[in-house]
């Protein structure tokens, strides 16, 4: 869907922003860029929309060179949210919404339904925040709305630099698990920068982890914390990876694998319940926390099964180092 | 709390001074000249109005468009150029102006409203490119990344959230350019200074102030005229970064 083919980006006649970049993005499919600060994430993506010009190589989108597309024809067909999200304060919420549909003069009832239904699936009442401007919100609102006015034309491409990089830890957290879900939904192709491995984690099917401009590995989340191209990369994913990569796996994982044991009656009095759903490495924090020494595990509100630490503690041998 | 006491407390001692001053001048009897010559009265007015608001206008249409073009990159280079040189034309006092405009267009109105121009036009032109650049990048970035024309970023970003500035300099152009306008006299360009320094020369108060006293009304009417105007054209969502800017 999206491939960078050699791409290079010079400042000026010195800067080396981006250095030979090759890879693809499948469809559908949210790539996380990762690295530390000023190795290139930004340029890389603002190259796909031309904001930046690329000096060597080729970007293309749907098969198409980037270059051999009208510029603004190009950015109205992809998604664009940056950091401090850049609502225009002088609009209101709705006319914010729909930038987009406007320069592409939809019809009056089309661009209603839109933004009634984009701000349904942001979680933010239509009705309530239409007439209101950008200022009357909190943060974590302005994000979402951010992020609605990207998706308002229903382009099959967005680019997110940072879009949760202002918000604190619970909202972010939050925040990130409301666009996954609209992702399940909308399937866009996303590349998506961070400097959080942990965000990394888990918003990316794919990680693109760049230094000094060249691009480091990329891989699936699992496949980086498991086996780290380089000294760099493992360093940049930190010395607990095989506790990141726990929360790639879910208690459902335990099961499939026959490590689940059965639910032990007698210590009813000390006990904490799950859903299948819950991933290995909160599981372990409450299990580490004390909450509980064993886990009632459900699925569909039905027991079945329970879990220890040394549950957790044998999967992550057999499974993932 | 404290400091909108301290305000509130000066605010009504200039308030009483000037509705004393007002009191005492009216029982003097120094206003009875604008019932005796009314006509003279109006005349003046007008002449004075028709001066004020065509220089207002011309500097208008003239000042945003400049300050719209030397904000574009391509004139990026020629800005400190245009800036310095009208910030020179500034630091002239408007006298000398009106001399200079009347040593090239001789005397009358045309002169009066050429000086009073040159004059409005800095502050507009000023406030115009201040405006635009004080915007955030960050919303230019992204009305171009969702695909904006130039034009229509200018339209309906840059313009529209520079308008608390541009009318802020619009209206202390067109309040300076009602008190100046009382110069115009000096060039023969009439107005209300015609009176004023008729009263000066002859030490009339009665003349001085008949002039002087509706140049300062009509000076308010402007400001409040055009913070009405304000408020109907900035938008709404500006309304509170404006409010700590004013
Ligand atoms: N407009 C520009 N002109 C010159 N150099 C630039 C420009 N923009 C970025 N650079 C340089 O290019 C390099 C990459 O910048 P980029 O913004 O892509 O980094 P980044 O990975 O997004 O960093 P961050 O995490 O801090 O946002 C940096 O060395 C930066 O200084
Ligand atoms: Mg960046």
């Amino acid at each position: 869907m999206i491939k960078f083919d050699g791409v290079t980006k010079v400042y000026g006649d010195k800067v080396k922003a981006v250095d030979d970049v090759s890879f693809e993005v499948p469809e559908g499919n949210i790539v996380v860029f990762l690295g530390p600060s000023g190795c290139g994430k930004t340029t890389t993506l603002r190259m796909v929309n031309r904001l930046e010009s690329i000096t060597e190589g080729k970007i293309f989108v749907n098969g198409t060179d980037v270059n051999s597309l009208n510029q603004i024809e190009l950015r109205r067909n992809i998604g664009y949210v940056i950091q401090h999200n850049g609502l225009f304060p002088n609009m209101t919420i709705e006319d914010n919404v729909m930038a987009v549909p406007n320069l592409l003069s939809w019809d009056r009832k089309k661009k209603t339904d839109r933004y009634n239904h984009l701000m349904d699936l942001i979680g933010l009442n239509p009705d309530e925040y239409r007439k209101r401007y950008p200022h009357e919100l909190s943060g974590g609102q302005q994000q979402r709305v951010g992020i609605a006015r990207a998706m308002a034309a229903d382009p099959p491409v967005m680019l997110m630099d940072e879009p949760f990089g202002a918000l604190d830890p619970v909202i972010r957290s939050r925040i990130q698990n409301e666009f996954l879900q609209i992702q399940q939904e909308v399937k866009k192709t996303i590349l998506f920068v961070s400097h959080d491995i942990d965000e990394a984690i888990k918003m990316g099917d794919g990680i693109a982890i760049f230094e000094g401009g060249k691009l480091m590995q990329y891989d699936s989340p699992s496949e980086l914390l498991a086996r780290p191209k380089n000294e760099f990369v493992r360093e940049f994913v930190g010395q607990d990876r095989a506790l990141k990569s726990l929360s790639l796996h879910t208690v459902k994982d335990l099961i499939s694998e026959r490590m689940l044991r059965k639910a032990d009656g007698l210590q009813k009095h000390n006990k904490k319940t799950i859903t299948v759903e819950t991933n290995l490495r909160d599981a372990l924090s409450i299990l580490l926390n004390q909450e509980a020494d064993q886990l009632f595990v459900q699925a569909n509100n039905k027991l079945v099964g329970a879990m220890r630490i040394d549950d957790v503690e044998a999967y992550l041998h057999h499974h993932i180092k | 709390m404290n400091k909108r006491l301290v305000s509130f407390v000066i605010k009504l001692i200039l308030f009483t001074l000037v509705m004393s001053f007002f009191a005492w001048s009216f029982k003097s009897g120094y206003y009875q000249l604008i019932i005796d010559d009314a006509e003279g009265f109006i005349f003046l007015l007008i002449q004075h109005i028709h001066m004020v608001a065509l220089s207002s206008f011309l500097a208008i249409v003239l000042a945003i468009p400049m300050g719209i073009l030397v904000t574009r990159p391509k004139f990026q280079k020629l800005q400190w150029l245009f800036m310095n040189t009208a910030n020179l034309g500034q630091t002239i006092p408007s006298l000398a102006i009106l001399a200079l405009a009347m040593t090239w267009m001789g005397i009358g109105f045309k002169p009066a409203v050429f000086a009073l121009f040159l004059y409005s036009l800095l502050p507009i032109l000023r406030n115009t490119v201040a405006g635009i650049k004080s915007i955030d990048p960050d919303l230019l970035d992204a009305a171009k990344g969702i695909g904006y024309t130039p034009a229509q970023i200018l339209l309906k970003i840059e313009l529209p959230n520079a308008a608390y500035p541009i009318m802020a300099g619009i209206r202390t152009a067109v309040v300076i350019n009602i008190g100046t306008a009382a110069l115009a006299y000096l060039v023969g360009g009439g107005g209300l200074g015609d009176w004023i320094f008729t009263g000066i020369m002859m030490r009339d108060n009665s003349y001085l102030l008949s002039g002087a006293i509706p140049v300062t009304l009509l000076a308010l009417l402007a400001d409040q005229l055009i913070r009405a105007a304000e408020k109907l054209i900035v938008s709404k969502g500006l309304r509170p970064s404006a409010a700590v800017s004013d």
